[in-house]
């Protein structure tokens, strides 16, 4: 199946879950990674239960924070 | 190094300055090449924190700047934010937090009213060091 994955169109096999994509593209730290998929915002904890399928668009977004102090 | 045109960073210094009763933040985009920074685009987002002490970006506003970057053909490069009463510099809670080493960080200081401060940092683990910022 077809995924666009941060703007490029990649193959995988078909049943890939979202933690098994995290692991192929090597997505560093991935506890603080919020996921994309079609617009829909996943958190880390929803990433062994969601599968992927042909078409789907991901984004990667690392949690940005910080404070002054 | 990274290089930044003057509109951009006149437009973060107003922002800082008039939303200072919180830390305002945003994205920036851009190209690299030999590894030089060159920012093309910044994108203001809400603090989902509205404080002057903490910031988070609000996570759907971050996915669409960083599809509009893809749209324009551009990186995203890093990102900034304010520190109203602080120093330039990262802090403990900035460092804990920043998880993308590849990623600039900038910090605007409006400690001194009268020297407005703008850094850059690359942070890995507890250690930041510092970046040229050069603006044109």
């Amino acid at each position: 199946m077809k995924l666009i994955v941060k703007g490029e169109e990649k193959e995988y096999k078909e049943g890939l879950t979202l933690a098994q994509l995290v692991e192929l593209e090597k997505i560093e730290t991935p506890q603080y990674v919020t996921a994309s998929v079609n617009d829909e915002l996943l958190s880390a904890g929803e990433f062994e239960k969601t599968l992927l399928k042909d078409g789907d668009v991901l984004e990667f977004l690392y949690f940005m924070g910080g404070g002054g102090l | 190094m990274i290089i930044m045109p003057r509109r951009f960073y006149d437009e973060i210094v107003k922002r800082a300055v008039e939303g200072a009763s919180e830390e305002i933040c945003g994205l920036i985009g851009g190209t690299l090449k030999d590894g030089t920074k060159e920012v093309k685009e910044i994108y203001f987002l809400e603090n989902t924190d509205h404080s002057k002490e903490h910031f988070s970006m609000n996570p759907k506003e971050q996915l669409e700047a960083v599809k509009d970057m893809r749209k324009k053909g551009i990186i995203p490069l890093g990102n900034f934010h304010s520190h109203p009463e602080s120093p330039a510099r990262p802090s403990e809670e900035d460092k804990r937090l920043a998880y993308d080493k590849e990623a600039s960080y900038m910090i605007i200081s409006l400690a001194d009213r009268d020297r407005i401060v703008l850094k850059s940092f690359r942070i890995t683990g507890n250690a930041s060091s510092e970046e040229d910022i050069k603006i044109i």
